[in-house]
Formats: structure tokens, C-alpha cells, sequence
């Protein structure tokens, strides 16, 4: 597989130089943290919009990705005339901490001149990265967005955030996600991180000096984890039992035979060239550590007593990783608190994937939600 | 809006907490949230319609009067209203102590299985009756606990809620002219419309 760096680029950035306190008690003596925005902020700093983005995503979320080249990963949803739009609200994404698009993370020096963290880089937890955003909406002096909004982890920095803190959050619309990790999700991470551990190119996670990545592990930890990302109807759909090839071909045990193999290899292969297996590590830990009820006593409407925030819970059918049930238990719980939430399962084949993709129910819900919110804040239509 | 729905919304208070069950399309919320600055929100079964009413911005969660009401905490609300559904419950009874648990008042309607036209031609027939507004044959129909006004009165005693005010309508939710005696609203009236109050003795 390919052994080549993720290429370097200078990222949009804030940093802190007091740094952050983690929850495991270490303290970054820096922070940094990537980010992009797009659109204006209105003279009351009330229209801001925080996306928080996914296990792989990152700042890049409206625009062409500086590294793939790719389009914005959430265009259905993010830019100008979108449900999220560009031109009213000033939406902020940033690159998660522990990330690799330019955020504090494994893949940056320890210190100034020194050698990379590597695995040497403290297990940080999903509220750890939601406190390195509040510096930068605080650094933006911003003091209550409008709006935070994510899908799968992004849904879980969005409970996080309204959690913790409430009122700096107006709007909360968390998507395809659930209060904590079940043991179905930590046991697929863990496959996909034994993958990594088991390339020898992963030489005990500092790759960073020896011109050589562990790909091979990490895109067997991408191919895992992208099977859970898809319904069975959907790999039905798009490939079936479909040959890759001339269907004549003699029966062979290795390469690619059939057509579902070749696009796992290619998510594989593709994902090794903008992604730090050390990220994925550290994120994917975050990941399974996160369960907001624990954090309260054991009682999730704990997390949100008294909340002032506006929820918006939205599921999808087919997504068996974040299923709807968890979402039903997370909006249950913001009725214990008596807040104001809309919860609604979009009908969609398309697995976990769906709130990535074109789903006019998703975008239909998230506009009438923020515009319903909108009024609700007395943000002016433009 | 519906006739029912907007006497329904003539008697909730200003700025009051709402919470509407089966709301539908949400027209209820809609009006009490726009004309009477209430804070209404609503719960509603059919997933389209949730989807419909939450993209026109409203607080509409997907859920249901038996098993989604008992995750909210005491007195939530000022009122909670059941619009023509108590008949289509699983627990009738149970609903109603969840509705008073959660909220300070609760609205109700149903269709009044005691109309002349019901009792006229299960006796004339023998068959289960079908009218307008019991439109559906007895094996599709998804109201399984038909009540008369006079029943509803009797379980409102039985349980301790106080009837702070009722009515009684036609299908089209107009008021009727008899609707100060409740023996000929019982005959009379095709729908009933009650906002009860839990007696503060009963438990």
C-alpha cells in the first residue's frame, strides 16, 4: 500500500499557550487548534455555528479539502442557500484535538523542536476536545452560538457541549449518534486497532522518522470500520455478488474478485494518505470512553437538568452502529429534563453513512429546525 | 385549523407550557405558539408527519400517549392535550393519570360512543356501528376503547379529577345547544371535549 506522509500544510489556527488541562490529568503545555469559517458574523455574535465533525472528518467542511482535493464533506448540508447556511449563519468547524489536519495531536512535536508525540500522546476524551473548542469560540469572543451540530462522534461533542456547557449552546441538533459507546463500537474499534498495532511499519508509533507508515494496518482499520458505516441493503444494492472484471475469470483464492472487495481496498488506501494512524488511535479511544450518563451519576437527564437548549435529535432506519434506539434514549432523557426536543428517525437505506449523503428528509429537517430556531432566537432572516 | 383545535387553544392560557399528544401536523403547537406565546411542543406516532411538522420548525418528538409520557417528570406542563386518540390508547386510564401526573390540567376529546345514531343501529341491526365518525368496520378500526361522555364522566369520579369545564360538539366541532345537560349531550353530542384538573385529596 502506499507509504506516503500526509502532505504538509499550514492550517488556519489559534493557539493557546496556556494550553489544556485533560481529563486524565495531564496538562498540554500548548494548544493548537485548526479551524475554518465561512460566512459573516453579525455584529451580536449571534449567529454562530459550531459543526463538529466525525472520527476521520475535519475542519474542512464547506470547502474543496486541501489534501484529497476532494469536494466539502458536508455539502448537503453546509454552505450558501444550504440548511446550513453560509450566508446567515457564520459557521466555525474545527479539527478535533488529537486530530491531524493541524490541531494538538500525536502528530505534533511535544515541544517546539522535539520529536512527535506518537503514541506518547495522553488518552484525551470527547469532553477534552469539546473544552479545545470552547477556547476557540472564546478566543472568537463569541459567548452563545446558535447553533452546535454534528453527525456520529460530531452528535457526541454536541452532547458533550450541551452538557457541559448549556448556555453557550441556543441550538443542539446531535445526528446519528448516542450517549455512549456500546460494546458492538469499542469491539469494532479494537479490531481496527489491533490491525494497526500488528504492522510492523507501526514500529510502536513513532513511524514519523522512518519514512514509513503503517498503511497496511490502517487501512485494514478503515475497511472494518467502513463495512459499519453501510446498511446490508446498501452493499446489496451497490455491489451484490458482483465480479470485478471479466465474469469468466477462473476461480482465484487472492485479489480482488469481487466488486465490494475492491471499494473496501480503495476506502483502504485512500484513507491512509490524509490520516495519522496515532489519530486514529487516540481518537477512536475518545470514542469508546465517552458515555455522558457516567459522567452524571449514572442518569443522562442529569447531564441536561434546567437545560435552556433547543434539541433536535435525528436517527436513521438503517444505521445498525448509532441505532435509532439510542437516540430514543437520549431524547427520553432530555424529556426526564423537561427540554425542548424534536426526535425524528429519517426512512433511509443508506446505514450510518446517510447523514453524510443526500437525504432530503435530513435536509429539510435541519433547516426547518435552525430556521424555527432562529425566530425562537430573534436572529433576522436576510 | 380544525373547529375542535381551535376551541381546544381558546382554552389554554397565554404563555403556558403545552404539551399536545398526537399532535399530527402540529397546527395546535403552531397556533399557541405564534397567537398565545405558549411554549408547545408536541409528540406524535406517525414518523411522516413528525418529519412534515419538525421541518416546518416545530418541537414535535416521534413517541407515543402509552409508552412516552411516563419519561417526563412531574408538572412539566401546564396542560397536556389528547385530541381524539384516548379511544385509540392501549390504556385509556393510564394515559389520562400520566397526562394529570405530568401536567397541571389536561384537555381532552373523544368521540361520544353513547350518539343516538350508535345506539339506534346497534339496536336496529345488531351490528357494530358505523357513522361518520365511527367510520371504520369493527376488525380495522383502531379505536379499541369507544366511551360515552356519560363513561367519561364516571372515570373522571373514579379517579378524582375534577371537570373544570366540558363541551359537547358535532363532527365539524361546533358547539352544541345542548351542551349544558350531559344526558342529552350523551345522545346529542357526536364529540366531547373535557379539561380536567386532579382534586388535590386524590393521590
Amino acid at each position: 500500500m502506499d507509504q506516503a506522509d500526509i502532505p504538509d500544510i499550514t492550517h488556519q489556527s489559534h493557539v493557546f499557550t496556556d494550553g489544556l488541562l485533560l481529563d486524565c490529568g495531564v496538562h498540554l503545555a500548548s494548544l493548537t487548534v485548526a479551524y475554518r469559517s465561512y460566512g459573516t458574523l453579525n455584529a451580536e455574535r449571534s449567529n454562530a455555528v459550531l459543526i463538529c465533525h466525525a472520527l476521520t472528518g475535519d475542519q474542512y467542511v464547506a470547502e474543496r479539502h486541501p489534501v484529497t482535493g476532494k469536494g466539502p464533506w458536508w455539502d448537503q448540508l453546509v454552505g450558501s442557500g444550504r440548511p446550513i447556511d453560509t450566508d446567515r449563519y457564520f459557521v466555525i468547524c474545527s479539527n478535533v484535538l488529537g486530530g491531524c489536519m493541524g490541531t494538538t495531536g500525536p502528530m505534533e512535536p511535544r515541544a517546539p523542536g522535539e520529536a512527535p508525540w506518537g503514541t506518547d500522546f495522553p488518552p484525551i476524551t470527547i469532553r477534552d476536545m469539546v473544552r479545545a473548542q470552547k477556547r476557540l469560540i472564546d478566543r472568537l469572543a463569541i459567548d452563545r452560538l446558535f447553533a452546535v451540530i454534528g453527525g456520529s462522534m460530531g452528535g457526541m461533542q454536541v452532547l458533550e457541549w450541551a452538557a457541559t456547557y448549556p448556555e453557550a449552546v441556543f441550538a443542539a441538533l446531535p445526528i446519528a449518534t448516542a450517549a455512549y459507546h456500546s460494546a458492538q463500537n469499542i469491539a469494532f474499534n479494537e479490531v481496527g486497532r489491533q490491525a494497526i498495532f500488528a504492522d510492523p511499519d507501526f514500529n510502536g508509533g513513532q513511524y514519523y522518522a522512518t519514512g514509513r507508515v503503517p498503511a497496511g494496518g490502517l487501512g485494514v482499520a478503515r475497511m472494518v470500520a467502513h463495512i459499519t458505516y453501510l446498511s446490508e441493503q446498501a452493499l446489496n444494492r451497490k455491489f451484490g455478488r458482483k465480479l470485478q472484471g471479466s465474469a469468466a475469470a477462473p476461480l482465484a483464492m487472492f485479489g480482488d474478485m469481487f466488486q465490494v472487495e475492491s471499494y473496501l481496498q480503495h476506502q483502504g488506501s485512500t484513507f491512509v494518505r490524509r490520516f495519522d494512524a496515532n489519530s486514529y488511535l487516540t481518537i477512536t479511544r475518545a470514542m469508546d470512553y465517552f458515555d455522558l450518563a457516567a459522567e452524571h451519576e449514572g442518569d443522562l437527564s442529569r447531564a441536561f437538568a434546567g437545560t435552556p437548549t433547543r434539541f433536535c435529535i435525528i436517527s436513521f432506519s438503517s444505521d445498525w452502529l448509532f441505532p435509532t434506539a439510542e437516540s430514543r434514549a437520549v431524547a427520553r432523557a432530555l424529556n426526564k429534563a423537561a427540554a425542548n426536543v424534536s426526535f425524528v428517525e429519517v426512512e433511509s437505506d443508506k446505514g450510518h453513512d446517510a447523514f453524510l449523503l443526500d437525504e432530503p428528509d435530513l435536509r429539510r429537517i435541519v433547516a426547518g429546525f435552525l430556521s424555527g430556531c432562529a425566530a425562537h432566537a430573534g436572529l433576522d432572516p436576510q | 385549523m380544525r373547529v375542535d383545535l381551535r376551541l381546544i387553544a381558546e382554552m389554554v392560557a397565554p404563555g403556558s407550557r403545552v404539551l399536545d399528544i398526537g399532535c399530527s401536523d402540529g397546527a395546535l403547537i403552531d397556533e399557541l405558539t405564534r397567537t398565545r406565546g405558549c411554549d408547545a411542543r408536541g409528540i406524535e406516532i406517525d414518523m411522516a408527519e413528525v418529519t412534515r411538522t419538525v421541518a416546518r420548525g416545530l418541537p414535535v418528538m416521534h413517541g407515543d400517549a402509552d409508552s412516552d409520557l411516563s419519561h417526563y417528570p412531574d408538572r412539566a406542563f401546564d396542560y397536556v392535550v389528547l385530541s381524539r386518540t384516548l379511544q385509540a390508547v392501549e390504556k385509556p386510564r393510564e394515559v389520562l393519570r400520566q397526562m394529570l401526573r405530568i401536567g397541571e390540567r389536561a384537555i381532552v376529546s373523544f368521540p361520544n360512543f353513547g350518539h343516538w345514531q350508535v345506539r339506534l343501529q346497534l339496536l336496529w341491526s345488531g351490528r357494530m356501528p358505523m357513522t361518520s365518525v365511527w367510520a371504520r368496520p369493527w376488525h380495522e378500526t383502531p379505536n379499541i376503547h369507544p366511551c360515552t361522555i356519560r363513561d367519561f364522566f364516571v372515570l373522571c369520579a373514579e379517579e378524582g379529577y375534577a371537570v373544570e369545564q366540558w363541551l359537547a360538539i358535532d363532527e365539524d366541532g361546533w358547539k352544541s345547544p345542548w351542551r349544558r345537560n350531559a344526558s342529552l349531550a350523551n345522545i346529542f353530542g357526536e364529540q366531547a371535549l373535557f379539561q380536567l384538573r386532579k382534586l388535590p385529596s386524590s393521590r
